[in-house]
């Protein structure tokens, strides 16, 4: 007789805890042939509240942390994330249906997305900032600094490096990030979620909320406590209306894009302030 | 021998008014050209005297199509096209006809708006100039500035501003936009049209092409239509946090970029150990600057306990010296209030202040009986739950709360929901650099307040808005990445992500400014919805 | 064996106003640590302040008033190598009549002079002499080694107890500034005492002492303030910027921060002390900005000779073609002033 599986319960990652839903709800996923594959948590609004608190809780201290720190802790997650390379490329698998070759192409996009954005940390403020030459007696300069808390909406045709596509560049400017996986591919985010408690990600930094964005997004874009909106995976959603609501409070808004977003410094750049700092100078 | 008995009652010291010459009726700048606007006209009042300055003819939508579409003309008939260095070449002239046109538009600008000459003559029309000038030099280098090589202008931009520093204001917008290669509709406030026409005379001294700069007086109606208008590109706004989140909500869905320099209520932090009488005057610059009527204003002040007393009374005895009236007296340093309705606000907020238990100071200057008048005002014994702690009151009002340890200080000075500046006042380095890196404002002052710069960035967190204006991230705002990092890194899916990583690698990321990428859906070539 | 003392802790010279301030028993480290603890100045912010109140503008009848009060307050001075008793006396006839043709200018405060030249003023003056000022020209005189100051404190001291007696009225000296730039400030502080001390008449009188403090050498404004208390707290009753030997001499933000000094000491202790910019104000417009500064830092009642003067050897002339020019409607020349 062949062994029975022992097969995983899947969690929301909230506050570095693996929790259920406060719901109590799940909803089944099916696998890429439309077989049941397991029941996921289906995230409430109360666990996006709990999510958006412990990412604001999360934030002093990792916006805080040294950026050769933080791109030291990015490039754990890449490492952590090799060592499980072959489950990642099952999860993707699963409900992609994707051979193995492409599945392990995504997840070596993903980790090389991760290797990418660490080494972002500590070039980011030189790159985007500087010192401002004014005419008066002044030391002038511009700094970038994270703009809060990032709700993201991943991209929901991928589950793996859709959702670190969109992870990784608010992350790796000092966000902290509340974010809402695919539907359809919750395994691989899922599985992020165990990387990301299991690598040097303190507690809150990251939180991942599966279940249906569509029902998540609004609530995080009339949240006052989130700073910015990313609606990257949201094209299939009633996006514009999150977009109407982000205005009351004046988030940061990105709105959506075909497919997973690519390596860019615009997209790290669209989640920071520029802060500029004047100082008197005089020998005086 | 001695006659010092009211030395400092100077005589009167008038700027010459007959510097500027006014016409009786102004109209729109369209096309190249003045032209009478069809909407409900406005009669420019001087806020000092309530004197009529001239009738100001304003734009009905339809006078706006024309506009927007004057402008759609130039962008595509010339000025996108045009060489960087000769779009370079009209910016500078229009610097130097600035500076040539100096006191003229100082003195224009203290009528209509009602603020001292002094400051008219030393800072806003310097700067104005120092604005064109820095961004003349930007045109021909759009290569270097951080988006890839040969990185695109947006086409259209509507651009909506306010009354405290309306020829300021409009150099923050104009200059950047033309200098990327775009084309402008500009509206001025409703209360400050005057000077906006003035400079439309400097562009045809200048020989700017007809459309390339477009000016449509008018209300808040009128900034509706514009912002709203379909062939508008990008927006740029300053005004009012209200204003400024119905703009957000009206452009959700669509292709126009947005840039919002909003409200604040900046906390201006001073320590014990502060260069007190250097804190001061930073105090007095932050708030009574401009009538307060300042969105970087420093309204809140926090002060350390164990010399807030001191403090206090220093400040009073320094404002005993503040002299209001006429504007156009060189030794103004309190000018009117710019409108009826302002004045009323921060008469209404600060009857709210007494109430809430607040204690009021009023400055014992003489109020003149025309115009509109507000005498400097300050509130003790504040605390962070009253509305003069948290409401913008854009006057010459401050608010004094207190604080015991630094991050006391940080923790009030970051409780609003507004970010735009602050101040710190202390002769401690680390203290001052770790309180400057936790203070959630886009431009924070170190022993010094108000100081502005075309190199410098301004511009807010939260609440205050979103972009900066000024230096190279000011010119960013008018600009979609370049062509040719499109190309490379745009993909539809994780596989084509994963083929083109390679290529990526080799071709892109050596370059810093060739790897930040389009986040655009397509659609016309812009970059779709890249708030900054 | 070295007896090794703490030289920091020596006991400063009894100065009335500090031991009001420091206590009875208050050392040199005790006046160190004072000192030290007094708010810094932020140079930018000092200097802005300065041109802003430099930007007042002074007009019609203010400026007359200005013009005369200027008159009033200048120490009209001559401190050159080549001085002789004639230069002297021909700084005196001016002193006491700026405009031979207009008699409503009014007399110069006092004339300054070197300490060997002293007689010859009191002399030229003659009934014109009045130490108060308030009738007459009052005359002071440089002592204690100036300009530098290097000499020992027996021959700075005969300097002055020498022109006290040949009839100075006011005595301006010269801090040590090697002493204070080097942190010994006790040793500048017993020196301004012992100078007060001198400038004691047999009549029981005493002759007003400036203290002037180098601001050039002084190098920073947080010197400069230090310093300026450390004067007050030794018994200055003026605080002057400089000798006018060194350049810079005196700025108008060296000379606001000194007033905010002399303004913080009355409010402290009701005491009024008063305030000298010397060398390098030329003009009427100069020397009024420095009138304004006065009015809007320490405030109006400091503009009396008593409080305020400034030291200089060619400003009278331009405020009198400034003052001819507002009596005749035109404009005048030097050759319309005297030298």
């Amino acid at each position: 007789m062949s062994r029975l599986a022992v097969p995983k319960t899947y969690k929301l990652f909230v506050a570095g805890a693996f929790r259920r839903s406060e719901s109590g709800r799940t909803y089944p996923v099916v696998d890429a042939r439309g077989t049941f594959a397991a029941n996921v948590p289906a995230a409430s609004r109360k666990d996006l509240r709990d999510a958006v608190q412990a990412s604001r809780r999360a934030f002093p201290a990792w916006s805080g942390t040294t950026a050769y720190n933080r791109g030291q802790v990015l490039y754990r997650i890449a490492e952590v994330m090799e060592g499980r390379r072959a489950q990642f490329a099952d999860e993707v698998r699963r409900t992609s249906g994707v051979g193995r070759a492409r599945a392990e192409e995504e997840v070596d996009a993903a980790i090389d997305l991760w290797v990418w954005y660490a080494g972002w940390s500590d070039k980011l403020v030189q790159v985007a900032g500087g010192a401002n030459p004014v005419a008066g007696p002044f030391f002038n300069l511009s700094v970038t600094e994270p703009t809060g808390v990032a709700a993201i909406v991943a991209p929901q045709e991928s589950g793996l490096v859709g959702l670190v596509s969109v992870v990784a560049p608010a992350l790796v400017a000092g966000n902290t990030v509340v974010a809402m996986a695919a539907r359809r591919h919750p395994f691989a985010a899922v599985g992020l979620a165990e990387v990301l408690a299991t690598s040097d990600v303190p507690c809150g930094t990251v939180n991942i909320l599966t279940g249906d964005p569509g029902e998540l997004m609004p609530v995080a874009a009339a949240h006052a406590d989130v700073n910015a909106l990313d609606l990257t995976g949201a094209g299939a959603l009633e996006w514009v209306d999150a977009q109407i609501a982000a205005a009351e409070t004046l988030k940061r808004v990105l709105t959506p894009v075909p497919g997973p977003a690519t390596r860019s410094l615009q997209r790290i750049l669209a989640f920071t302030e520029t802060k500029t700092i004047w100082h008197t100078t005089s020998t005086r | 021998m001695s006659v010092t008995e009211g030395f400092t009652d100077y005589a009167p010291a008038p700027q010459a008014r007959s510097l500027v010459t006014l016409r009786d009726e102004y109209g729109l700048f369209v096309d190249g050209r003045f032209v009478r606007g069809h909407g409900t006209p406005i009669e420019a009042i001087a806020p000092a005297s309530g004197e009529r300055l001239a009738t100001v003819t304003t734009a009905s939508p339809a006078d706006i199509d024309l506009a927007v579409a004057a402008a759609r003309r130039a962008y595509e008939g010339v000025w996108s096209s045009m060489t960087g260095s000769r779009r370079g070449r009209y910016l500078y002239r229009i610097a130097r006809i600035v500076q040539e046109r100096s006191r003229e538009l100082a003195v224009a600008e203290s009528l209509d708006n009602g603020k001292p000459i002094k400051e008219t003559r030393d800072v806003d029309v310097p700067l104005v100039a120092a604005w064109f000038f820095y961004y003349a030099g930007w045109a021909d280098k759009l290569d270097y500035a951080g988006l890839g090589s040969s990185p695109r202008p947006l086409g259209v931009a509507a651009q909506v501003i306010p009354w405290n520093f309306p020829l300021l204001m409009l150099s923050w917008k104009i200059a950047p936009a033309l200098a990327a290669g775009n084309t402008v509709v500009l509206k001025p406030a409703e209360t400050t049209s005057l000077t906006a026409l003035l400079f439309a005379e400097i562009l045809q001294q200048a020989e700017l092409p007809a459309g390339v700069v477009n000016i449509v007086a008018g209300a808040g109606d009128a900034g509706r239509t514009l912002v709203e208008h379909p062939g508008v590109d990008k927006i740029a706004f300053t005004g009012s946090t209200a204003v400024g989140r119905q703009i957000a909500r009206s452009v959700a869905g669509t292709d126009k970029r947005l840039t919002l320099e909003l409200g604040g209520k900046a906390a201006n932090i001073v320590f014990d150990d502060a260069p007190i009488d250097q804190a001061i005057e930073g105090i007095v610059n932050g708030i009574f600057f401009n009538q307060g009527e300042v969105c970087s204003a420093g309204s809140r002040l926090i002060v350390q306990e164990s010399v807030a007393d001191e403090v206090v009374e220093r400040l009073k005895r320094r404002l005993a010296t503040l002299r209001m009236g006429d504007p156009l007296d060189k030794n103004t340093d309190i000018g009117a209030i710019n409108s009826a309705e302002q004045l009323e606000r921060i008469t209404r907020l600060c009857a709210v202040g007494e109430a809430e238990g607040a204690t009021r100071w009023t400055s014992d200057v003489a109020v003149p009986e025309a115009g509109f008048w507000f005498p400097p005002t300050i509130f003790t014994g504040v605390a962070p739950a009253h509305r003069i702690a948290r409401e913008e009151i854009f006057g010459p009002v401050l608010s004094v709360l207190t604080f015991r340890t630094p991050a006391e200080a940080i923790a009030k000075a970051n409780n609003t929901p507004y970010g735009l500046s602050a101040g710190i006042w202390t002769d401690k380095g680390s203290r001052m650099l770790a309180v400057a890196d936790r203070l959630r404002a886009g431009v924070v002052w170190v022993n010094t307040f108000n100081r502005f710069d075309p190199s410098s960035p301004f511009g807010g967190y939260k609440e205050s808005g979103y972009g900066r204006e000024g230096g190279r991230h000011g010119l960013a705002a008018y600009l979609a990445p370049g062509g040719d990092m499109e190309a490379g890194v745009r993909s539809g899916e994780g596989r084509a992500l994963a083929r083109s990583r390679s290529a990526a690698e080799n071709s892109d990321e050596g370059s810093v400014s060739r790897a930040a990428v389009e986040l655009a859906g397509g659609g016309k070539g812009k970059e779709k919805g890249a708030h900054r | 064996m070295i007896e090794v003392t703490d030289l920091r802790d020596a006991a400063l010279r009894p100065a009335r106003r500090a031991i009001d301030v420091l206590g009875t028993d208050a050392g040199e480290a005790a006046l160190a640590r004072y000192l030290r603890g007094i708010p810094g100045v932020d140079a930018v912010g000092l200097e802005q302040r300065a041109a802003s109140l430099a930007g007042r503008s002074i007009k019609t009848t203010s400026k007359a008033r200005a013009l005369d009060l200027v008159i009033s307050l200048v120490d009209l001075t001559t401190l050159e190598g080549a001085d002789t008793p004639g230069k002297v006396r021909d700084l005196a006839a001016k002193a006491l009549r700026p405009d031979p043709s207009d008699r409503t200018a009014p007399m110069v405060a006092a004339v300054c002079v070197y300490s060997d030249m002293v007689p010859y003023a009191v002399e030229a003056l003659g009934a014109g002499h009045d130490g108060t000022h308030r009738a007459g020209v009052a005359v002071a005189s440089v002592a204690t080694a100036f300009p530098s100051g290097r000499a020992s404190r027996a021959v700075k001291l005969a300097q002055v107890a020498e022109a006290v007696e040949a009839g100075a009225d006011e005595i301006d000296m010269v801090i040590d500034r090697g002493a204070f730039l080097a942190g010994r400030f006790g040793q500048v502080f017993d020196e301004i005492v012992a100078v007060r001390e001198t400038c004691r008449r047999p009549d029981g009188g005493r002759a007003h002492l400036k203290v002037i403090l180098e601001t050039g050498e002084l190098a920073t404004y947080d010197n400069v303030r230090r310093a300026s208390w450390l004067a007050i707290l030794a018994g200055a009753d003026f605080i002057k910027t400089s000798t006018g030997k060194v350049s810079p001499a005196a700025t108008l933000p060296v000379t606001l921060c000194m007033l905010e000094v002399v303004r913080d000491w009355y409010r402290m202790s009701g005491e009024r002390v008063g305030v000298k910019p010397a060398g390098g104000i030329r003009t009427a417009k100069d020397a009024i900005r420095y009138l304004v500064t006065v009015a809007e830092t320490a405030g109006e009642e400091w503009l009396t000779p008593d409080l305020f003067r400034i030291g200089a050897s060619s400003l009278v002339g331009d405020v009198l073609m400034q003052r001819q020019k507002i009596a005749l409607g035109r404009y005048s020349g030097p050759d319309y002033v005297t030298v």
